[in-house]
């Protein structure tokens, strides 16, 4: 990479890879050039288990734009979870 | 003079501190002798675009090695190998150093060299090719094609980086062929003027050329940032500069 824009962290569930689904333990999030997408650079999402190899992965490459609509979205989707987690404690 | 057959094959070598990686080797067909050159690959990984350019140098005359600088992290895809490397915040300097330095005396003791190897890498390639030839004298030529963070600032330097290659400068021991854009962002044009600041300041020999409607990447067809006036006229420049210092 020529950014050093790499922010990991955990994350618990499952991903699809080339490979079927595999449990997921953490998420790295980039800002680099993309493999894939016709970018120059993007945010890269990659959902990884280190410990099954480089091939459990299920990534993504979007524009900034898009991950910054992404982030919006996964707020409020977070709000509405918490919400309705809220209403099932009471 | 265009060499059509070709030999290709993948082997292994002892890298730094005796590891066996993995390399990418094209030459001519023929007993030689060729001169050689390391590819030093970027940071999107030991993938098609290297292999390729591995054979376009064994096309023009020379025997051509791409060390696989991943071969730690494991198999598979090269994009999926990348992403292991990228999130466990790259590769050491080190390391990097030490298998290149391993991918030159393999190339040094096969019996078609020709006794001259240049290296090149683009990208964090690029870096790495700089930051190699600061720290060896095992090569007779470097091409620096927009190495990004040769410049660095402090906060970016980490364990596995811990010195900014610019600051190894005064030991280059070769002549150096710099290709940039001076639409890129890492390295920018300032980091660029910076790099050649201190190469002037220590009396190297060393040829710069910035292109203009040009950013990172120029050479990679296979991505938007393609140029094909710039790249075309940039591997004239490499061409040139190796049959200078490498012979043929």
């Amino acid at each position: 990479m020529c950014t050093s824009v790499v922010e990991v962290c955990g994350a618990e569930g499952a991903g699809k890879s080339e490979g079927g689904w595999f449990p997921v333990t953490s998420a790295v999030v980039s800002y680099d050039h993309p493999h894939h997408a016709l970018l120059e650079e993007a945010i890269t999402i990659d959902f990884v288990n280190p410990t099954l190899g480089p091939g459990a992965r299920a990534a993504v490459e979007i524009t900034l734009e898009s991950a910054k609509a992404l982030a919006a979205a996964l707020a409020r989707a977070i709000a509405g979870a918490e919400e309705m987690e809220d209403r099932r404690g009471l | 003079m265009a060499y059509r057959g070709m030999t290709v094959e993948t082997v292994s070598l002892s890298g730094h501190n005796g590891d066996k990686i993995s390399a990418y080797v094209a030459r001519p067909q023929g007993a030689g002798k060729f001169p050689g050159v390391v590819l030093i690959h970027h940071n999107p990984g030991w993938d098609e675009w290297y292999c390729e350019a591995t054979r376009k140098f064994a096309h023009h005359g020379y025997a051509a090695v791409s060390h696989n600088l991943f071969q730690r992290a494991g198999e598979g895809r090269s994009d999926d190998v990348a992403a292991k490397v990228r999130a466990e915040g790259g590769i050491p300097d080190a390391q990097a150093i030490g298998d290149t330095e391993g991918a030159t005396k393999w190339l040094r003791a096969q019996p078609w060299l020709n006794g001259k190897v240049g290296a090149i890498g683009s990208c964090s390639g690029g870096r790495l090719a700089f930051l190699y030839a600061c720290h060896t004298k095992s090569i007779d030529c470097l091409v620096e094609l927009w190495g990004g963070r040769v410049v660095m600032k402090k906060e970016e330097l980490t364990p596995k980086m811990p010195t900014a290659p610019i600051e190894f400068t005064k030991n280059l021991a070769c002549p150096m062929l710099g290709l940039f854009g001076n639409e890129d962002a890492a390295p920018n044009p300032e980091q660029v003027n910076q790099h050649e600041a201190e190469l002037k300041k220590h009396g190297k020999t060393y040829e710069f050329h910035r292109y203009d409607g040009a950013g990172h990447g120029f050479f990679y067809y296979d991505r938007p940032m393609y140029r094909v006036e710039q790249a075309l006229d940039g591997w004239k420049k490499v061409f040139a500069f190796f049959e200078k210092h490498l012979g043929k």
